[in-house]
């Protein structure tokens, strides 16, 4: 493997679209076919890349599409900081620097044969998405899937495409919700917060996996309801944030107590977590 | 035995200089001695600690990692060449060296950094043992001694009240070294002195045990009211590796950098939502305590502190790593 760590390849921008205000999906091709082959040897759900703007520096977020569509790479992100102000200002045709995958992996291959449980809040569905877009083009290996996806408003929900297409199927179960006050007058979905629709949809535990991701109050409030249906720590799944440079294990920027979210990470379960020090987090 | 007297350290350097070897020795400028790169005429000072860390001829503080042209609406990649020196570190201090092995560690688990090892790689290092310790120095309470070897591809040992100085090669590279200076070396006896004595000021498993179990401890609080946050430990530390990519960039082109980076920096951990893990100077002394004497040990074996006492001295505000850790010691009594 290449051992200049830290000098990323070239990525060309297929098709950029806005999600949500401020959020905003590139398609990526590669520029070279052995950069192509290379990293879907490596790429397994969950993985993050860094993405660049020369000038402005290197963000760090998900890969937000599967392996199964080994062609090119999608990401979601929002306008948070200098980098991804600068991202966001490109358009197809464009390119940027891309360095990965790195990281570790949810481990899809343990879940044959369970029900899946994916609860995302806002911005937190892209990493998500990997994982169900991977399940789904592998739907016959997998149990039930259900979707439950929040956001603050109705304008905020991302992939709004493709969440008609899931609802549509009838091999997942997908309930959205938004936020009180939220909602469109044509709004055909819930309105409530996450932990209280989970509550009511009360999904069985019974070899089920929960995938949780989102806004920290989020995941607070609804791990008490998961615990509260049955789910136990091993089986729910999450991921850590962390600032970072590298993303290889080298600028230690990332620790978490003792873990390096980003050799590590950034795929847990709640009982790796509950033995890390809430303090660094 | 191989020796050289210790006034003749300059025609050593100018052997190995005309071999082909870039000679980094320990140089005083200004009334500081630091290690920089040896030129003829420059008296080496083999007596001091330099205030840096022979860590800065392997890991330079900054260092072009990528770089490109930036034209109308984009950019293309450009060459970076690697430069890896053929040098050699003399009079390295035996706590430089044995970082040098921590240093190896991080660079090579899983992902292997190239540009670090192409320099480790043509890098010698020649220590010098001890004769003299100061009150900062503490080798021997992280598994060095004075006259330790780990790490040194040569070792120069003090011999006959600090006249001669006795030449053992420990690996090929310090072999290839001796016979590259052999006109300035010469074969007889000597009088080894002794090495410095520096009695253990703490154990530091029991240290690191009582780190494992004290990520909160009010502890923490009281030991960092002095910190300043400067970063000038990470700097001159031999085993502090923390770095930052940055952009750089001109009208023509930009130049992606890996420059040194502290955890006693509050911008270290700052998430772009505004969120910092690490929020105060108490968190932030803490993980420089405990990634050397914790999560270092737990994920490579070795400690992430080789007792040099560079942060100590350098230290505005008093702060000394050494003293922390006898504190956390009797603690864990
Ligand atoms: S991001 Fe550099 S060590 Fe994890």
């Amino acid at each position: 493997m290449n051992d200049d760590l830290y000098k990323p390849f070239l990525m060309r921008i297929e098709t950029a679209r806005d999600e949500a205000p401020d959020v905003r999906t590139f398609r990526l091709k590669f520029a070279e076919e052995t950069e192509r082959a290379e990293f879907f040897q490596r790429y397994r759900v969950g993985m993050f890349g860094l993405y660049g703007v020369p000038g402005e520096g290197e963000s760090t977020f998900c890969v937000a599409s599967p392996p199964t569509r080994d062609g090119y790479i999608e990401c979601t992100f929002r306008k948070v900081g200098r980098v991804t102000q600068a991202l966001q200002e490109l358009e197809a045709g464009q390119a940027i620097t891309f360095r990965g995958p790195y990281g570790n992996h949810f481990p899809i291959e343990d879940w044959k044969g369970r029900d899946l449980l994916f609860i995302a809040g806002g911005i937190a569905l892209p990493p998500m998405r990997s994982v169900i877009w991977n399940i789904l083009d592998r739907r016959a290996e997998f149990g039930k899937v259900t979707v439950l996806y929040g956001a603050r408003t109705a304008a905020d929900l991302v992939y709004k495409d493709e969440l008609a297409d899931w609802a549509a199927r009838p091999d997942v179960t997908l309930v959205t919700t938004v936020d009180p006050g939220g909602q469109t007058p044509d709004w055909k979905g819930k309105v409530g917060f996450v932990p209280a629709v989970l509550k009511e949809l009360a999904p069985s535990a019974q070899n089920c996996v929960a995938v949780l991701c989102g806004p920290p109050i989020m995941i607070k409030l609804t791990l008490p309801v998961l615990a509260g249906l049955g789910f136990s720590a091993k089986d729910i799944y999450t991921t850590l944030e962390n600032r970072m440079k590298c993303g290889v294990g080298k600028c230690g920027r990332c620790n978490v107590g003792s873990v390096y979210v980003c050799k590590d990470g950034p795929v847990f379960t709640l009982e790796d977590i509950s033995r890390l020090p809430a303090g660094d987090m | 035995m191989k020796t050289i007297e210790t006034r003749r350290l300059p025609d050593l350097a100018q052997a190995l200089s005309a071999a082909g070897y870039c000679v980094v020795a320990p140089i005083e400028e200004g009334g500081v001695v630091r290690f920089r790169e040896w030129a003829p005429g420059l008296a080496i000072a083999p007596g001091a600690v330099p205030a840096n860390s022979s860590k800065d001829f392997l890991f330079p503080r900054s260092e072009v990692v990528a770089r490109f042209a930036l034209e109308p609406g984009g950019f293309s990649p450009a060459p970076v060449e690697r430069s890896a020196v053929k040098t050699v570190v003399l009079c390295a201090r035996p706590c430089d060296a044995a970082a040098l092995t921590a240093l190896d560690a991080v660079f090579n688990w899983d992902y292997r950094d190239g540009a670090y090892n192409a320099r480790r790689q043509a890098m010698t290092v020649v220590s010098l043992a001890c004769s003299k310790a100061d009150e900062h120095c503490f080798c021997t309470s992280v598994g060095g001694a004075p006259d330790g070897v780990a790490g040194a591809d040569a070792i120069l040992r003090p011999a006959d009240g600090g006249q001669l100085l006795v030449l053992d090669e420990l690996t090929e590279k310090g072999r290839a070294l001796a016979q590259a200076a052999a006109g300035t070396l010469s074969e007889g006896p000597a009088a080894l002195d002794a090495p410095a004595v520096l009695p253990r000021r703490f154990d530091s498993e029991a240290v690191g045990r009582w780190l494992a179990a004290n990520f909160e401890s009010p502890f923490w609080k009281e030991a960092a009211l002095a910190c300043l946050g400067c970063g000038a430990c990470a700097y001159a530390c031999p085993v502090c590796h923390c770095f930052d990519l940055q952009d750089e960039t001109d009208h023509a082109e930009c130049r992606r950098l890996r420059n040194w980076d502290s955890c006693g920096f509050g911008l270290f951990t700052l998430h772009a939502s505004g969120h910092n893990p690490r929020p105060d100077q108490s968190a932030r002394w803490r993980q420089r305590v405990m990634h050397k004497f914790s999560i270092y040990p737990q994920k490579f074996k070795t400690l992430a502190c080789t007792g040099c006492g560079r942060c100590s001295r350098l230290c505005q505000a008093g702060m000394a790593i050494a003293a922390t850790c006898e504190r956390i010691e009797a603690l864990g009594r």
